[in-house]
């Protein structure tokens, strides 16, 4: 169930360059069942900034009532959210939306995650239901430069781990096609999130001999479903008035459900 | 004693507390946040003729206290929510007020004559404002006689009384207002978004896809409360008022302008627990204003304190 809480700030660290780790804790975190989903919060006091910023959720820790995002701080919201200190009390929308199913995997067969810059958090969580499910899983991860990789060792812990970067700063030099085109061909399911050009990419060359699932990004409005901000056409009726929403239907999708 | 019962064309409403149109979609996302029957009522998106997608996106954009919008209408169209959403908002003790539009007039009365036969459709809120579609829309809600003749169409085919929505992107707000009220439109509602535009710090371009949006959030309540204050001592009939509610005194200064009962928008975005809270806090807050009612509220800016009353329940 969607519920509202001023959540309470655990901890907050920059653990890359404009990147911020952000833990909550409180009651909400016992409605978070599925990786992939987000929460929208409110940043700031006051009226500016107006609306909510989806987050998603980076890890879920039942046992401590707590959870994690990891964000970059950009615009006026993110930043505002990254003066934020310990004790304070966040306004947190969630969780939203429908995520990643990880008994999409086999046990015991190889899945794919592939993630790009501020895509890469919700492939933790991901990665730790699947390891627990018993499915292998690589990374592939993409970044700009060296200072803005994170999670490098949380992910290698789960699984063989790849990083790309823009510039070559670190890992591969190029995007995360360039090393998934090189791996070997043992991986059944995909699991992405990242920039549209990266999803498309993906998506046009796995969708036929890979079960391929896509988290979106959309600006919103409400993040419940309500306002038709977020929507995209369907693959079946690319032009007609078919739609999905981002926040509500997704923000994960099966590649070829609908329009990137 | 309740505080907060008004009465208006076709409304009996519990309190003038109400969602706006295109924010609230059709109740279902946030009646799974809170019992939807506390509503005064329900302003449910725009509905027309035939399904329509709307707008490519991005189709909204923060701006100062505010936001731009270009939706584009998009709405499952007339069948879909005579069969489906109308009947699920039935279980709610709600009166449901429907938002119609169109490119032309006979898409509204087409829509208006089944719509208002809808049992819990208590009052047709006439679109006629929408900056966001390339036809129609807004040449209803900027030209007078084309508002008057479209007023009247509506009229002629409606069960329930027809309140229509003005665009504040206008020269002569009270020129239109009349001009509706001689086309025999029962209330008004105003204010629609005012046309915006931002554009991107990196790019140069505009962050919509559209182009341009409606702007709406507190950045606008000052035209509103302006728009309002105008209008409600030009005309006979009664104004619901909207345009940057997010608190009980944003509502009570509507109602000083000349509103008789308020819709909420986009600060359903910002908290959408928000209606629940303004309807909790408003006897409280009259209370310590020293109202008994808040129908003693409507026109204070302007009235003499003995006139009103009006539109009390
Ligand atoms: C489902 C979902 C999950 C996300 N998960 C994460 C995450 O885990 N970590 C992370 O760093 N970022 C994530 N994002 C992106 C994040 O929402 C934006 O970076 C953030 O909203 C930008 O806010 P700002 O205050 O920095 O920018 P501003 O420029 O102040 O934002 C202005 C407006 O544009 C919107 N906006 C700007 N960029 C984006 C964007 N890329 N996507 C959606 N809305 C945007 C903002 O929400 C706000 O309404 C996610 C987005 C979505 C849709
Ligand atoms: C996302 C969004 C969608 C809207 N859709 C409609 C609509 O379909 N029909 C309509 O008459 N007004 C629509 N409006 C305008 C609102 O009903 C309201 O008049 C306006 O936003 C001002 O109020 P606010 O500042 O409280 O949002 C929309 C506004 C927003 C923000
Ligand atoms: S953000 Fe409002 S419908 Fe998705």
């Amino acid at each position: 169930m969607i519920k509202n809480e001023a959540m309470k700030i655990v901890s907050q660290q920059e653990i890359a360059a404009s990147i911020y780790e952000l833990t909550l804790s409180g009651s909400l975190v016992s409605e978070m069942n599925q990786p992939g989903q987000f929460v929208h919060i409110k940043t700031g006091n006051g009226y500016e900034p107006l609306l909510r910023r989806p987050i998603s959720i980076s890890s879920i820790d039942k046992e401590n009532n707590t959870f994690t995002m990891v964000y970059r701080a950009e615009g006026k919201g993110t930043s505002l959210l990254s003066q934020e200190t310990n004790d304070t009390e966040i306004d947190v929308l969630g969780p939203l939306g429908n995520g990643f199913t990880p008994e999409a995997a086999i046990s015991g067969g190889t899945t794919l995650l592939v993630g790009g810059g501020i895509g890469v958090p919700p492939l933790y969580e991901l990665s730790k239901r699947l390891t627990k499910l018993g499915v292998n899983v690589i990374h592939v991860l993409g970044f700009q430069n060296a200072a803005t990789v994170f999670y490098e060792e949380k992910f290698q812990a789960l699984g063989e781990t790849y990083i790309t970067t823009v510039d070559g700063s670190h890992g591969t030099k190029g995007f995360v096609t360039d090393v998934i085109d090189k791996l070997s061909d043992s991986y059944t399911t995909i699991f992405a999130c990242g920039p549209t050009p990266m999803l498309r990419a993906l998506e046009s060359a796995y969708k036929e001999t890979k079960e391929v699932f896509l988290s979106l990004e959309e600006r919103m409005g409400c993040g419940i479903g309500a306002c038709f901000a977020c929507v995209c056409h369907t693959a079946e009726d690319p032009t007609g008035f078919h739609y999905k929403k981002v926040c509500s239907d997704g923000p994960v999708f099966r590649a070829g459900e609908v329009v990137l | 004693m309740n505080m907060l019962n008004i009465k208006l064309p076709g409304l009996d409403l519990k309190n003038p507390i109400m969602p706006a149109s295109g924010c609230f979609g059709f109740g279902k996302e946030f009646g799974n946040l809170y019992d939807l029957n506390i509503l005064g009522a329900m302003m449910v998106k725009a509905t027309t003729p035939e399904p329509r997608f709307g707008n490519p996106t991005p189709r909204v954009a923060e701006t100062s206290s505010g936001m731009l919008n270009a939706i584009g209408l998009q709405n499952p169209g007339l069948k879909h929510v005579l069969k489906d959403e109308l009947p699920w908002l039935n279980q709610f003790n709600v009166p449901i007020i429907a938002n119609i539009a169109g490119s032309q007039v006979e898409d509204y009365v087409t829509v208006a004559g089944e719509i208002s036969r809808a049992s819990n459709v208590k009052a047709l809120e006439l679109n006629i404002s929408c900056p966001n579609v390339k036809e129609g829309g807004i040449t209803f809600g900027t030209d007078p006689d084309v508002a008057r003749k479209v007023t009247e169409a509506v009229k002629a085919v409606s069960e329930v009384p027809v309140y229509v929505k003005l665009s504040p992107n206008v020269t002569n707000i009270v020129e239109m207002a009349q001009a509706v009220e001689a086309g025999g439109a029962d209330g008004l509602t105003m204010i629609n978004t005012l046309m915006g535009m931002r554009l991107d710090m990196k790019t140069g371009k505009p962050i919509l896809a559209n182009k341009t949006g409606g702007l709406s959030g507190p950045a606008i309540k000052p035209v509103a409360i302006r728009m309002i204050y105008e209008v409600s001592q030009a005309v006979t009939i009664p104004i619901i008022g909207m345009g940057g509610i997010m608190t009980a005194e944003d509502v009570i200064e509507f109602f000083y302008a000349g509103a008789s009962a308020v819709a909420v928008g986009t600060a359903n975005f910002t908290d959408p627990f928000v209606c629940p809270k303004i309807i909790e806090e408003l006897p409280v807050l009259l209370k310590k204003l020293g109202y008994n009612h808040i129908s003693e509220c409507t026109g204070r800016s302007w009235n003499k304190h003995e006139q009103f009353a009006n539109h009390r329940a």
